[in-house]
């Protein structure tokens, strides 16, 4: 059996922890999940800081917003690396689900990462 | 008119598109970097995190130099982003009557200290920014709109 996936979360601030803690709180601490903030760094600290999360193995980068600067830095690393994407627009839905899912090939975890994140927004009660 | 010229390391990113952009209503954004002007793909990226509304605009230096009078005259706002102090410092020099400079976000490394939370500066860039301060020019460190502006006297 190929070995499971990471998932780097890397956001603004505080984000990615309170993330990680609110997935463990719901699928338990086997979440296969790294934390990686953006205080206080450059592109370039920011980048060494994300590749020290991968380190080195086939990971999903999950990202806060598209175009910022995470979401910027972890295309940089990605692109170098064929056994890395990144998916844009982290949520709790699509974290919780990655960590049950952590067997699939790589492209097909982001894919799947991505459909169950859109699945989870939407508006209640109308 | 350029509403804002800022120093920011992380270049384009939501303090610029969504907290400045917003507050000035900006119509486009001239990032000047050597190295991005020379990317597709990085320029493809940026592109990414700007709203179609607003152009965004890649220059060299030395492009950003010539052009500078030209973005001034445009009827539209717009910020011009530098990464570094040295850019950012040629610019306002290429520019007699330049009055604001921003320094949006200079990050740690090595040599630098702190001075704010998100400044960090060599004595170097210190020097050379209180030089731009005695030449007229209003520098001060402010990373989203609602903070306070800091002057750089205050920083040096």
């Amino acid at each position: 059996m190929s070995e499971k996936l990471t998932g780097v979360v890397v956001a603004h601030t505080e984000l990615a922890d309170a993330l990680l803690a609110a997935v463990a709180a719901i699928a338990g601490d086997d979440t296969g999940l790294v934390a990686v903030s953006n205080r206080g760094c450059d592109r370039t600290a920011l980048l060494r800081r994300l590749d020290e999360a991968v380190q080195g193995r086939p990971a999903l980068i999950f990202t806060d917003m598209a175009g910022g600067s995470c979401a910027f830095t972890a295309a940089h690393l990605a692109r170098a690396r064929p056994d890395l994407r990144v998916v844009t627009g982290v949520n709790l839905a699509m974290l919780v689900d990655f960590a049950f899912h952590r067997e699939l090939p790589l492209d097909a975890a982001a894919e799947r990462a991505v459909q169950t994140g859109r699945a989870g927004v939407g508006i209640v009660g109308r | 008119m350029i509403g804002l010229y800022r120093i920011d390391d992380r270049l384009i990113h939501g303090q610029v598109v969504v907290g400045w952009a917003q507050r000035l209503g900006i119509g486009f954004i001239v990032l000047v970097n050597d190295d991005v002007r020379a990317s597709d793909w990085e320029q493809e990226l940026y592109r990414m995190g700007v709203p179609p509304t607003i152009e965004l605009i890649f220059a060299s230096v030395a492009e950003a130099a010539a052009r500078l009078p030209e973005w001034e005259r445009d009827r539209r706002c717009g910020i011009v982003l530098t990464g570094d102090v040295d850019t950012m410092v040629s610019l306002a020099r290429a520019m007699p009557g330049r009055r604001c400079v921003n320094l949006g976000g200079i990050h740690a490394r090595e040599g630098r200290s702190e001075r704010l939370r998100y400044v960090f500066l060599t004595p170097d860039e210190a020097v050379k920014l209180k030089a731009l301060a005695a030449e007229g020019v209003d520098v001060s460190a402010q990373d989203v709109p609602t903070a306070r502006p800091v002057p750089i006297a205050e920083l040096v």
